[in-house]
Protein backbone atom coordinates (compact mmCIF):
# COMPACT_ATOMS: atom_id res chain seq x y z
CA UNK A 1 0.00 0.00 0.00
CA UNK A 2 1.42 3.26 -0.44
CA UNK A 3 -0.07 6.05 2.11
CA UNK A 4 1.01 9.84 1.70
CA UNK A 5 0.12 12.73 4.13
CA UNK A 6 -1.68 15.53 2.72
CA UNK A 7 -3.96 18.70 4.00
CA UNK A 8 -7.08 19.86 3.19
CA UNK A 9 -10.23 20.81 3.83
CA UNK A 10 -9.13 22.15 7.37
CA UNK A 11 -7.41 18.84 8.36
CA UNK A 12 -4.67 15.98 7.80
CA UNK A 13 -5.04 13.01 6.02
CA UNK A 14 -4.28 9.52 4.88
CA UNK A 15 -4.11 9.30 1.10
CA UNK A 16 -3.79 6.67 -1.29
CA UNK A 17 -2.81 7.50 -5.22
CA UNK A 18 -6.17 7.45 -7.67
CA UNK A 19 -6.05 8.47 -11.05
CA UNK A 20 -9.33 11.24 -11.51
CA UNK A 21 -11.65 10.79 -13.93
CA UNK A 22 -10.26 13.25 -16.37
CA UNK A 23 -6.88 11.23 -16.41
CA UNK A 24 -4.87 13.38 -14.03
CA UNK A 25 -2.98 12.16 -10.71
CA UNK A 26 -4.92 12.25 -7.79
CA UNK A 27 -5.52 11.43 -4.01
CA UNK A 28 -8.36 9.08 -2.74
CA UNK A 29 -8.92 10.31 1.03
CA UNK A 30 -9.76 7.09 3.72
CA UNK A 31 -13.21 9.15 3.92
CA UNK A 32 -13.71 8.37 0.06
CA UNK A 33 -12.85 11.87 -0.91
CA UNK A 34 -10.97 12.38 -4.04
CA UNK A 35 -8.79 15.53 -4.99
CA UNK A 36 -6.14 16.55 -7.89
CA UNK A 37 -2.62 15.61 -6.85
CA UNK A 38 -2.22 19.72 -6.75
CA UNK A 39 -5.39 20.89 -5.03
CA UNK A 40 -3.93 19.16 -1.75
CA UNK A 41 -1.02 20.54 0.72
CA UNK A 42 1.53 17.34 0.61
CA UNK A 43 3.30 16.48 4.21
CA UNK A 44 6.26 14.11 4.66
CA UNK A 45 4.41 10.86 4.60
CA UNK A 46 5.42 10.33 8.31
CA UNK A 47 5.81 12.21 11.56
CA UNK A 48 9.63 11.01 11.72
CA UNK A 49 12.01 10.74 14.71
CA UNK A 50 15.48 10.26 14.46
CA UNK A 51 16.81 10.72 10.45
CA UNK A 52 19.89 9.31 10.08
CA UNK A 53 21.20 9.78 6.29
CA UNK A 54 24.61 8.44 5.09
CA UNK A 55 27.23 9.80 3.25
CA UNK A 56 29.01 8.67 0.27
CA UNK A 57 26.97 5.43 -0.20
CA UNK A 58 27.87 4.92 -4.03
CA UNK A 59 31.36 4.00 -5.14
CA UNK A 60 30.98 5.83 -7.95
CA UNK A 61 29.75 9.00 -6.26
CA UNK A 62 32.93 8.32 -3.71
CA UNK A 63 34.98 8.53 -6.22
CA UNK A 64 33.21 11.90 -8.09
CA UNK A 65 34.22 13.80 -4.58
CA UNK A 66 37.73 12.40 -4.74
CA UNK A 67 36.92 10.43 -1.40
CA UNK A 68 38.06 6.52 -1.79
CA UNK A 69 34.91 4.49 -0.48
CA UNK A 70 34.91 4.84 3.44
CA UNK A 71 36.10 2.26 5.64
CA UNK A 72 32.74 2.49 7.98
CA UNK A 73 29.49 3.63 7.13
CA UNK A 74 29.27 7.85 7.18
CA UNK A 75 26.65 8.68 9.12
CA UNK A 76 25.41 12.17 9.70
CA UNK A 77 21.93 13.78 11.49
CA UNK A 78 19.23 15.42 10.83
CA UNK A 79 16.41 17.39 12.67
CA UNK A 80 12.28 17.98 12.25
CA UNK A 81 12.69 21.30 10.53
CA UNK A 82 14.79 20.18 7.64
CA UNK A 83 11.47 17.78 6.50
CA UNK A 84 9.51 18.78 3.86
CA UNK A 85 6.58 17.45 1.36
CA UNK A 86 6.08 16.51 -2.01
CA UNK A 87 5.64 19.74 -4.37
CA UNK A 88 6.92 21.91 -1.45
CA UNK A 89 9.51 24.73 -2.50
CA UNK A 90 13.14 25.00 -1.23
CA UNK A 91 15.17 27.72 -0.56
CA UNK A 92 18.47 28.84 -2.93
CA UNK A 93 20.08 31.67 -0.82
CA UNK A 94 21.35 34.53 -2.73
CA UNK A 95 25.23 34.27 -3.93
CA UNK A 96 25.51 30.93 -3.38
CA UNK A 97 27.34 28.82 -6.24
CA UNK A 98 26.92 24.95 -5.82
CA UNK A 99 23.23 23.81 -4.41
CA UNK A 100 22.85 20.50 -5.42
CA UNK A 101 19.62 17.78 -5.08
CA UNK A 102 20.35 13.83 -3.71
CA UNK A 103 18.05 11.46 -4.73
CA UNK A 104 17.89 8.61 -2.08
CA UNK A 105 16.08 5.95 -0.91
CA UNK A 106 14.80 6.49 2.46
CA UNK A 107 13.91 3.50 4.88
CA UNK A 108 11.52 4.10 6.93
CA UNK A 109 11.85 1.91 10.80
CA UNK A 110 8.98 -0.30 11.68
CA UNK A 111 10.09 -2.14 14.78
CA UNK A 112 12.39 -1.24 17.34
CA UNK A 113 15.83 -2.50 16.31
CA UNK A 114 19.23 -2.88 18.46
CA UNK A 115 21.93 -5.24 17.86
CA UNK A 116 20.02 -6.82 14.72
CA UNK A 117 21.92 -8.87 12.67
CA UNK A 118 21.92 -8.57 8.55
CA UNK A 119 20.31 -11.32 8.16
CA UNK A 120 17.21 -10.21 10.11
CA UNK A 121 17.69 -6.43 9.43
CA UNK A 122 14.70 -6.69 6.96
CA UNK A 123 12.12 -7.64 9.78
CA UNK A 124 12.78 -3.86 10.70
CA UNK A 125 11.85 -2.27 8.47
CA UNK A 126 8.36 -0.73 7.93
CA UNK A 127 8.23 0.70 4.32
CA UNK A 128 10.04 3.10 1.91
CA UNK A 129 10.53 6.52 0.91
CA UNK A 130 11.45 9.28 -1.67
CA UNK A 131 14.29 11.57 -0.39
CA UNK A 132 15.69 14.27 -1.82
CA UNK A 133 18.36 15.92 0.59
CA UNK A 134 19.98 18.69 -0.57
CA UNK A 135 23.14 20.17 0.40
CA UNK A 136 24.92 23.93 -0.32
CA UNK A 137 28.15 22.73 -0.66
CA UNK A 138 29.30 26.54 -0.39
CA UNK A 139 29.00 26.20 3.51
CA UNK A 140 30.86 22.83 3.70
CA UNK A 141 33.93 23.15 6.00
CA UNK A 142 36.24 20.71 7.53
CA UNK A 143 35.04 20.51 11.00
CA UNK A 144 32.64 17.52 11.75
CA UNK A 145 31.39 17.19 7.74
CA UNK A 146 28.49 17.83 6.91
CA UNK A 147 28.00 20.40 8.95
CA UNK A 148 23.93 21.32 9.81
CA UNK A 149 24.44 24.81 7.35
CA UNK A 150 24.90 22.70 4.64
CA UNK A 151 22.68 19.88 5.55
CA UNK A 152 19.95 20.53 7.98
CA UNK A 153 18.79 23.93 6.66
CA UNK A 154 14.79 24.38 6.80
CA UNK A 155 12.80 22.54 4.25
CA UNK A 156 15.60 21.36 2.39
CA UNK A 157 15.02 17.43 2.63
CA UNK A 158 12.14 16.62 0.53
CA UNK A 159 10.28 13.10 1.68
CA UNK A 160 7.65 11.51 0.11
CA UNK A 161 5.65 11.84 -1.50
CA UNK A 162 4.29 8.42 0.07
CA UNK A 163 5.33 5.48 2.57
CA UNK A 164 4.93 2.30 0.59
CA UNK A 165 4.71 -0.88 2.76
CA UNK A 166 8.14 -2.91 3.23
CA UNK A 167 5.99 -5.69 1.37
CA UNK A 168 5.27 -4.15 -2.27
CA UNK A 169 9.25 -3.74 -2.77
CA UNK A 170 10.58 -6.99 -2.29
CA UNK A 171 14.60 -5.82 -3.30
CA UNK A 172 15.49 -2.77 -2.14
CA UNK A 173 18.58 -3.79 -3.22
CA UNK A 174 17.41 -2.94 -6.85
CA UNK A 175 15.91 -0.14 -7.64
CA UNK A 176 16.38 2.42 -10.08
CA UNK A 177 16.57 6.20 -9.26
CA UNK A 178 16.25 8.85 -11.35
CA UNK A 179 16.41 12.91 -11.31
CA UNK A 180 15.44 15.25 -13.38
CA UNK A 181 15.61 19.03 -13.68
CA UNK A 182 13.20 20.71 -15.59
CA UNK A 183 12.35 17.64 -17.25
CA UNK A 184 15.95 16.75 -18.68
CA UNK A 185 17.63 13.52 -16.71
CA UNK A 186 20.33 14.54 -14.36
CA UNK A 187 21.09 11.68 -12.26
CA UNK A 188 20.70 8.07 -12.76
CA UNK A 189 21.84 4.96 -10.36
CA UNK A 190 20.48 1.98 -9.02
CA UNK A 191 20.16 0.78 -5.16
CA UNK A 192 22.76 -2.17 -5.98
CA UNK A 193 25.29 -0.06 -6.44
CA UNK A 194 24.89 1.05 -2.58
CA UNK A 195 28.70 0.13 -0.62
CA UNK A 196 26.57 -1.06 2.69
CA UNK A 197 22.82 -2.10 1.67
CA UNK A 198 19.91 -1.60 3.88
CA UNK A 199 20.44 -5.02 5.87
CA UNK A 200 23.97 -3.88 6.29
CA UNK A 201 22.84 0.20 7.57
CA UNK A 202 20.58 -1.68 9.99
CA UNK A 203 23.15 -4.20 11.26
CA UNK A 204 25.88 -1.04 11.89
CA UNK A 205 23.22 1.27 12.78
CA UNK A 206 21.64 -0.98 15.79
CA UNK A 207 24.86 -1.74 17.10
CA UNK A 208 25.23 1.22 18.77
CA UNK A 209 21.63 3.26 18.79
CA UNK A 210 18.21 1.65 19.22
CA UNK A 211 16.19 2.81 16.19
CA UNK A 212 13.00 3.44 16.62
CA UNK A 213 9.74 3.17 14.83
CA UNK A 214 9.74 6.12 12.95
CA UNK A 215 13.19 6.61 12.76
CA UNK A 216 14.12 7.23 9.00
CA UNK A 217 17.57 5.71 7.22
CA UNK A 218 18.67 8.21 3.75
CA UNK A 219 20.36 5.41 2.50
CA UNK A 220 22.97 7.62 0.18
CA UNK A 221 23.32 9.32 -3.19
CA UNK A 222 24.74 7.65 -6.60
CA UNK A 223 26.77 10.20 -9.01
CA UNK A 224 24.98 13.25 -11.10
CA UNK A 225 24.00 15.21 -8.19
CA UNK A 226 24.34 19.12 -10.31
CA UNK A 227 23.87 22.53 -9.21
CA UNK A 228 20.22 24.07 -9.61
CA UNK A 229 19.75 27.19 -10.08
CA UNK A 230 16.07 29.23 -8.66
CA UNK A 231 12.82 28.13 -10.21
CA UNK A 232 14.09 24.81 -11.35
CA UNK A 233 11.68 22.08 -11.16
CA UNK A 234 13.71 18.79 -9.56
CA UNK A 235 11.97 15.40 -9.66
CA UNK A 236 13.27 12.57 -7.94
CA UNK A 237 12.22 8.89 -9.07
CA UNK A 238 12.33 5.39 -7.72
CA UNK A 239 11.08 2.13 -9.06
CA UNK A 240 7.85 1.12 -7.02
CA UNK A 241 8.21 4.86 -5.19
CA UNK A 242 6.60 7.22 -7.47
CA UNK A 243 8.31 10.49 -8.17
CA UNK A 244 9.03 13.11 -5.83
CA UNK A 245 8.67 16.92 -6.98
CA UNK A 246 10.28 19.92 -5.53
CA UNK A 247 10.91 23.82 -6.87
CA UNK A 248 13.74 26.08 -6.00
CA UNK A 249 13.26 29.41 -4.99
CA UNK A 250 15.32 32.40 -3.87
CA UNK A 251 15.38 34.48 -1.36
CA UNK A 252 12.01 36.97 -2.07
CA UNK A 253 9.19 34.80 -0.69
CA UNK A 254 10.87 34.54 2.41
CA UNK A 255 11.39 38.35 2.80
CA UNK A 256 15.26 38.27 2.22
CA UNK B 1 5.69 16.22 18.46
CA UNK B 2 4.83 12.59 17.41
CA UNK B 3 7.35 11.41 20.41
CA UNK B 4 7.66 12.77 23.58
CA UNK B 5 11.27 12.32 24.83
CA UNK B 6 11.32 9.06 27.45
CA UNK B 7 12.80 11.43 30.01
CA UNK B 8 11.87 12.78 33.55
CA UNK B 9 12.95 16.79 33.48
CA UNK B 10 10.60 19.06 35.03
CA UNK B 11 9.18 22.54 33.55
CA UNK B 12 7.06 24.42 35.11
CA UNK B 13 7.79 27.24 32.20
CA UNK B 14 6.18 26.74 28.96
CA UNK B 15 5.86 24.85 26.60
CA UNK B 16 5.72 22.59 29.82
CA UNK B 17 7.63 19.64 28.20
CA UNK B 18 10.67 19.03 26.00
CA UNK B 19 10.64 18.59 22.39
CA UNK B 20 13.40 15.58 22.53
CA UNK B 21 15.42 17.19 19.67
CA UNK B 22 18.78 18.59 21.08
CA UNK B 23 21.38 20.46 19.53
CA UNK B 24 24.73 21.06 20.47
CA UNK B 25 27.49 23.47 19.19
CA UNK B 26 30.96 22.54 19.42
CA UNK B 27 34.34 24.30 20.05
CA UNK B 28 31.88 26.83 21.10
CA UNK B 29 33.95 27.45 23.87
CA UNK B 30 37.48 29.02 23.62
CA UNK B 31 39.61 26.33 25.43
CA UNK B 32 38.09 23.72 22.62
CA UNK B 33 39.17 25.67 20.06
CA UNK B 34 42.69 26.23 21.96
CA UNK B 35 42.88 22.82 22.97
CA UNK B 36 43.80 22.28 19.19
CA UNK B 37 46.86 24.69 18.96
CA UNK B 38 48.12 24.61 15.51
CA UNK B 39 46.31 21.74 14.52
CA UNK B 40 43.43 23.80 13.73
CA UNK B 41 45.68 25.77 11.00
CA UNK B 42 46.77 22.66 9.63
CA UNK B 43 45.23 20.15 6.83
CA UNK B 44 42.65 18.32 7.15
CA UNK B 45 40.99 21.96 8.88
CA UNK B 46 42.78 24.71 7.16
CA UNK B 47 41.85 27.14 9.72
CA UNK B 48 39.18 27.47 12.52
CA UNK B 49 35.44 27.10 11.72
CA UNK B 50 33.93 30.15 10.12
CA UNK B 51 30.23 28.90 10.84
CA UNK B 52 28.60 27.62 14.46
CA UNK B 53 29.59 23.70 14.30
CA UNK B 54 26.84 22.13 15.33
CA UNK B 55 25.35 18.38 15.98
CA UNK B 56 22.50 16.34 16.89
CA UNK B 57 22.14 14.51 20.12
CA UNK B 58 18.97 11.84 18.72
CA UNK B 59 16.68 10.69 20.82
CA UNK B 60 18.29 7.19 21.78
CA UNK B 61 21.13 9.30 23.60
CA UNK B 62 18.58 11.54 25.95
CA UNK B 63 18.86 10.10 29.34
CA UNK B 64 17.38 11.31 32.93
CA UNK B 65 19.38 12.90 35.87
CA UNK B 66 20.16 9.47 37.96
CA UNK B 67 19.98 7.19 35.39
CA UNK B 68 23.27 4.91 34.37
CA UNK B 69 25.15 5.11 30.88
CA UNK B 70 26.69 2.12 29.99
CA UNK B 71 30.68 2.73 29.00
CA UNK B 72 31.03 0.53 25.48
CA UNK B 73 32.92 -2.86 25.76
CA UNK B 74 35.92 -1.97 23.95
CA UNK B 75 36.20 1.52 25.84
CA UNK B 76 37.90 2.27 28.81
CA UNK B 77 36.95 5.97 29.21
CA UNK B 78 34.37 8.36 28.07
CA UNK B 79 34.61 12.54 27.87
CA UNK B 80 32.05 14.23 30.15
CA UNK B 81 31.13 17.19 27.95
CA UNK B 82 29.43 19.67 30.29
CA UNK B 83 27.37 22.00 28.47
CA UNK B 84 24.62 24.79 29.85
CA UNK B 85 21.13 24.08 27.57
CA UNK B 86 19.09 26.34 25.99
CA UNK B 87 15.48 25.43 25.85
CA UNK B 88 13.86 26.90 23.06
CA UNK B 89 10.36 28.58 24.40
CA UNK B 90 8.97 30.12 21.28
CA UNK B 91 9.55 29.46 17.47
CA UNK B 92 12.63 30.52 16.90
CA UNK B 93 14.00 31.37 13.25
CA UNK B 94 15.86 34.21 11.81
CA UNK B 95 16.43 35.74 15.64
CA UNK B 96 17.99 39.09 15.69
CA UNK B 97 21.13 38.82 18.22
CA UNK B 98 19.57 41.75 20.49
CA UNK B 99 16.33 39.91 21.13
CA UNK B 100 17.16 36.76 20.86
CA UNK B 101 17.22 35.46 24.48
CA UNK B 102 13.60 36.63 24.65
CA UNK B 103 12.81 33.24 22.85
CA UNK B 104 14.05 31.22 25.21
CA UNK B 105 12.02 29.52 27.86
CA UNK B 106 14.93 28.46 30.45
CA UNK B 107 17.60 26.78 30.92
CA UNK B 108 19.03 22.98 32.03
CA UNK B 109 21.96 21.13 32.19
CA UNK B 110 23.30 18.63 29.26
CA UNK B 111 26.12 16.26 29.92
CA UNK B 112 27.25 15.70 26.30
CA UNK B 113 29.14 12.38 26.65
CA UNK B 114 31.38 11.10 23.83
CA UNK B 115 33.62 8.48 23.15
CA UNK B 116 37.25 10.65 23.23
CA UNK B 117 38.10 11.10 19.58
CA UNK B 118 40.79 12.97 18.07
CA UNK B 119 39.72 13.86 14.46
CA UNK B 120 37.23 16.75 13.93
CA UNK B 121 36.91 16.45 10.67
CA UNK B 122 34.22 13.84 10.04
CA UNK B 123 34.24 12.08 13.50
CA UNK B 124 32.02 8.86 13.67
CA UNK B 125 28.48 9.33 15.02
CA UNK B 126 29.23 6.32 17.48
CA UNK B 127 31.31 8.41 19.37
CA UNK B 128 28.54 10.83 20.10
CA UNK B 129 24.89 8.73 19.43
CA UNK B 130 25.47 5.59 21.58
CA UNK B 131 21.97 5.29 23.87
CA UNK B 132 22.09 6.84 26.69
CA UNK B 133 24.77 9.61 25.92
CA UNK B 134 22.99 12.71 26.45
CA UNK B 135 21.78 12.90 30.15
CA UNK B 136 19.96 16.03 30.87
CA UNK B 137 17.78 18.04 33.05
CA UNK B 138 17.22 17.64 36.16
CA UNK B 139 14.90 20.72 35.54
CA UNK B 140 14.27 23.76 33.62
CA UNK B 141 14.98 26.50 35.55
CA UNK B 142 12.98 29.69 33.53
CA UNK B 143 15.34 32.04 31.75
CA UNK B 144 14.87 34.57 34.50
CA UNK B 145 16.42 32.51 36.87
CA UNK B 146 19.94 33.25 34.92
CA UNK B 147 20.36 36.91 34.61
CA UNK B 148 23.20 36.45 32.28
CA UNK B 149 23.91 33.20 30.42
CA UNK B 150 27.33 34.29 29.55
CA UNK B 151 28.36 34.25 32.97
CA UNK B 152 27.72 30.81 34.72
CA UNK B 153 29.85 28.62 36.34
CA UNK B 154 29.85 24.89 35.56
CA UNK B 155 31.61 22.09 37.42
CA UNK B 156 32.05 18.63 36.71
CA UNK B 157 32.84 16.35 39.87
CA UNK B 158 33.40 12.81 39.14
CA UNK B 159 33.03 10.54 42.15
CA UNK B 160 32.84 14.12 44.54
CA UNK B 161 35.94 15.60 43.15
CA UNK B 162 35.97 18.62 41.50
CA UNK B 163 37.56 18.10 37.77
CA UNK B 164 36.78 21.05 36.18
CA UNK B 165 35.27 24.45 36.64
CA UNK B 166 34.86 26.61 33.30
CA UNK B 167 32.48 29.21 32.71
CA UNK B 168 29.72 30.55 29.81
CA UNK B 169 32.17 33.84 29.80
CA UNK B 170 34.09 31.75 27.22
CA UNK B 171 31.83 31.08 24.66
CA UNK B 172 33.47 32.14 21.01
CA UNK B 173 29.33 32.88 20.58
CA UNK B 174 27.67 33.85 23.37
CA UNK B 175 24.09 32.50 23.93
CA UNK B 176 22.15 34.98 21.89
CA UNK B 177 24.74 35.27 18.83
CA UNK B 178 25.00 31.60 18.60
CA UNK B 179 20.64 31.44 18.43
CA UNK B 180 20.85 34.31 15.89
CA UNK B 181 23.58 32.64 13.97
CA UNK B 182 21.79 29.20 14.04
CA UNK B 183 18.14 29.90 13.77
CA UNK B 184 18.91 32.05 10.34
CA UNK B 185 19.11 28.93 8.28
CA UNK B 186 17.16 26.40 10.79
CA UNK B 187 14.41 27.38 12.79
CA UNK B 188 14.14 25.74 16.96
CA UNK B 189 10.85 24.79 17.68
CA UNK B 190 9.64 25.29 21.74
CA UNK B 191 10.80 22.35 23.50
CA UNK B 192 13.98 22.05 21.63
CA UNK B 193 17.17 21.91 23.36
CA UNK B 194 20.51 23.98 22.29
CA UNK B 195 23.98 22.83 24.28
CA UNK B 196 26.07 25.98 24.04
CA UNK B 197 29.07 24.48 24.20
CA UNK B 198 31.23 22.11 25.69
CA UNK B 199 35.05 23.37 27.60
CA UNK B 200 38.33 21.59 26.94
CA UNK B 201 39.89 19.28 28.35
CA UNK B 202 36.79 17.15 29.12
CA UNK B 203 37.11 15.31 32.12
CA UNK B 204 37.00 11.50 31.64
CA UNK B 205 35.10 8.67 33.23
CA UNK B 206 35.51 5.00 33.53
CA UNK B 207 32.69 2.47 34.13
CA UNK B 208 31.93 2.28 37.97
CA UNK B 209 32.32 6.29 38.68
CA UNK B 210 29.81 8.88 39.08
CA UNK B 211 29.52 12.49 37.12
CA UNK B 212 28.37 15.10 38.44
CA UNK B 213 27.72 18.70 36.61
CA UNK B 214 26.54 21.58 38.52
CA UNK B 215 25.99 25.14 37.24
CA UNK B 216 24.83 28.08 39.16
CA UNK B 217 21.15 29.16 39.38
CA UNK B 218 20.45 25.83 37.20
CA UNK B 219 20.94 22.62 39.06
CA UNK B 220 22.89 19.60 39.28
CA UNK B 221 22.91 16.77 37.11
CA UNK B 222 24.14 13.49 38.06
CA UNK B 223 24.65 9.91 36.47
CA UNK B 224 26.42 6.76 36.81
CA UNK B 225 28.69 4.89 34.52
CA UNK B 226 28.24 1.65 34.30
CA UNK B 227 30.11 -1.13 32.13
CA UNK B 228 28.03 -2.03 29.02
CA UNK B 229 27.85 -4.07 25.94
CA UNK B 230 29.80 -4.05 22.63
Amino acid sequence: MKLARIACTGAIHAAQPQQLADGRAGVRLTDGRTLAEEDVVWLPPLEAGTVIALGLNYAKRAKELAFSAPEEPLVFLKGPRTLLGHRGVTRRPEGVKFMHYECELAVVVGRSARGVRRTDAMQHVAGYCIANDYAIRDYLENWYRPNLRVKNRDGATVLGPWLVDAADIPDPGNLRLRTYVNGKLTQEGNTRDMINGVPVLIEYLSSFMTLEPGDVILTGTPEGAVNVEVGDEVVCEIEGLGRLQNTIVGDAPFGR
Amino acid sequence: MPFGPCIAVTMDVAPYRLSGTVYGALLNHRTALRSLGDAINRPPYNGPPQAPVLYIKPRNTLASDGEAVDVPAGVAELEVGASLGVVIGRPSSRLPEDSALEYVAGYLIVNDVSVPHSTYYRPSIPFRARDGFCPLGPRVVPRTALANPDAVTIRIYLDDELRQTTTTAELVRPVAKLLSEVTDFMTLSPGDVLAVGVAAPAPRVRAGQRARIEIDGVGRLENRFVAGKA
